[in-house]
């Protein structure tokens, strides 16, 4: 036990004073979270933006209130007249910086038109379909309702809406679980690979061979210690995601993401053992860690989800213990599912560390040759 | 145990250990008595760290055995070890960590507290360097705290793998300074060298060894004495021939 304890802490010194690898196991990750999360925060909510160039006056003479609720939906900003704030909106709709532009044909040089019926003019771009299409739509809607209030009628049908519970996931929800695995791979992987190459050059694993210290000791202590780390990096996501400008909403069995970073560490480690048995210099062992970690977060989705990659990634990805990880965390955190999402994933993470741990072990070597 | 086995130190027999096509060690035999200054010399790749490892208890002979204090030193063997101290060639340090954290952790490992700990630091004179990490040390700070680390335990029967190799003259004979003190405790001390002078000067008892076997064991000046020569550089260079090694 004492044995344990000195050498954990012995560890912990050597990867805290290790200034490069806090930055990449724990701020790197982390500057990804808060970023991003910043970045895709609303996305979720399609927002479109329309140019009206001089008076239209169905739009002019929206309620106060009905215009407030229109500003979810899109931004009306309204320029002169002139021909010139006409063709400056139309390019801007051409270059993507505007969604549409209405306008009175008046503007345009073309003639009121005849009768009753007071002509909206609005153009779209054709490049974003689904963008024009809720241009379209919300145009069109408010040109019913002045329509209908016109009449002087109460109207003859109403649409009654309302939202299902949300099935879809927001970013972040997706975001939190990728990078945490991401973040835990990584210190989980690098970590035990540097410093099992590291001792072997140092000899200090033969000096330790050479102290009454049994073996068990030596490496409980680094997976003490690698746990330890990747429970403060989920602390550190979960506090942060949570957090009211983020928003990430925990479901009730969130705290099965606990086990899961367990076991996902320890099949990240028996990765690091395989890279450190095989590694001959610290340089090495950091190369081929990031040469795993980095194409095995893409394709597991970490950084982006891959309902849009082909299936041969989606087929690779089911290989890799990030991916499993990172899809029951999101599970179990947000969305409400539990062990039955939870205990296959610990079971397969468990299998895979015992397998690469048993490979590992078969290239185990004493010294650096 | 037998008694004979228990009145030396160390005792090996006929040790052989070949990796690949190399004979590393070759039929080995020495003793060494109980308090004795014991020095393994011989040119590089003469099997010198070899059969040190294998008496230690690092590597399994492929033949013959090796007992310190009467104890069997392979397989591992948990009695032993806390009698033993052994200084690798290379400095084994944990990284990142201060000379103070260094020796207190190995301290730990054989359940020394801090206190004595410190002490060796002090005997060795690296208290004014015990918030200095390891590679911030130099050579001779760092041989000095790699040898302090070794000794922590109070250990009977110590090894040194070439502890002066790199050192400059004065970081040297302070060195020496300490050896022949650890010796006078009634510690039995065996090292490797390359140094013929240094064997000289600290040694009871030097093997001369090449191609994996011991040429020749005995006192400095007997061999000296014995071959007609001048100096115990001299004594080498005749058994071992003057071509050059790799």
């Amino acid at each position: 036990m004492k044995a344990f304890l000195t050498l954990s802490k012995t560890m912990t010194l050597g990867l805290l004073r290790d200034r490069a690898a806090v930055f990449f196991m724990l701020i790197f990750p982390l500057m990804f979270l808060v970023l991003f999360g910043a970045l895709f925060k609303d996305t979720s909510a399609p927002q479109v933006k329309v140019v009206q160039v001089g008076d239209v006056a169905v739009f002019d003479d929206i309620p106060a209130e009905q215009r407030e609720q229109l500003r979810d939906v899109m931004v009306v900003d309204k320029t002169d007249g002139s021909r010139a704030a006409l063709n400056q909106a139309l390019a801007d709709v051409r270059k993507g910086d505007a969604d549409g532009v209405i306008y009175a044909p008046e503007t345009a040089g073309k003639s009121a038109g005849s009768g009753p019926t007071e002509q909206v003019e609005l153009r779209v771009s054709g490049a974003d379909s689904a963008k024009a299409g809720s241009v379209r739509s919300v145009v069109d809607s408010v040109l019913q309702q002045a329509n209908q209030k016109a009449t002087g009628q109460p109207p003859a049908y109403a649409l009654a809406t309302d939202r299902v519970e949300d099935e879809s996931v927001k970013q972040i929800q997706f975001l939190t679980p990728g990078l945490l695995g991401w973040a835990v791979a990584m210190g989980a992987v690098f970590g035990t690979a540097y410093n099992l190459v590291a001792w072997r050059k140092k000899r200090i694993l033969r000096r330790l061979w050479l102290a009454p210290v049994g073996a068990g000791s030596v490496v409980s202590a680094r997976v003490g210690v690698n746990l330890g780390l990747a429970l403060v990096q989920t602390a550190i996501f979960l506090g942060i995601a949570v957090l009211p400008y983020y928003g990430l909403k925990l479901s009730g069995d969130w705290w099965l993401c606990l086990p899961l970073v367990v076991t996902g560490t320890l099949a990240f480690m028996s990765i690091g053992l395989v890279v450190g048995a095989l590694a001959k210099s610290e340089e090495a062992a950091n190369g081929m860690a990031q040469l795993i970690v980095l194409p095995m977060a893409f394709l597991s989705g970490s950084f982006f989800p891959l309902d849009l990659a082909p299936a041969w990634v989606r087929t690779l990805s089911d290989f890799l213990p990030l991916k499993h990880l990172s899809d029951a965390m999101q599970g179990v955190l947000s969305r409400g599912e539990s062990w039955g999402t939870a205990l296959p994933v610990m079971g397969g993470l468990l299998l895979f560390a015992a397998v690469l741990t048993l490979i590992a072990g078969k290239l185990f070597r004493w010294e650096a040759v | 145990m037998t008694i004979s086995a228990d009145a030396f130190a160390i005792s090996a027999e006929n040790l052989r250990k070949r990796y690949g096509d190399v004979q590393a060690v070759d039929g080995v035999t020495l003793q060494v008595k109980r308090g004795e200054f014991y020095g393994i010399l011989g040119p590089n790749g003469a099997g010198k760290t070899t059969t040190m490892e294998i008496i230690e208890g690092l590597r399994e002979p492929d033949e013959g055995s090796a007992h310190i204090l009467g104890e069997s030193s392979w397989p591992r063997n948990h009695r032993l070890l806390p009698r033993i101290g052994v200084q690798l060639q290379a400095s084994a340090f944990f990284e990142r960590l201060t000379a103070r954290e260094q020796i207190r952790t190995f301290g730990s490992l054989y359940g020394i507290g801090a206190k004595d700990a410190d002490a060796m630091l002090d005997r060795f004179g690296l208290t004014e360097k015990a918030g200095v990490r390891d590679d911030q040390l130099s050579g001779g700070q760092a041989q000095r705290l790699s040898i302090a680390c070794a000794l922590v335990h109070d250990p009977e029967v110590v090894f040194l793998d070439e502890p002066t190799t790199g050192l400059d003259p004065q970081a040297r004979r302070n060195l020496w300074d300490l050896l022949r003190d650890l010796n006078k405790e009634g510690r039995t001390v065996v090292l490797t060298t390359h140094y013929m002078d240094e064997a000289q000067q600290l040694c009871d008892r030097v093997a001369v060894m090449d191609h994996g076997k011991v040429l020749r064991v005995d006192a400095p000046d007997a061999l000296i004495s014995e071959l007609g020569v001048d100096s115990l550089e001299d004594v080498f260079l005749s058994l071992t021939g003057r071509e050059f090694r790799e």
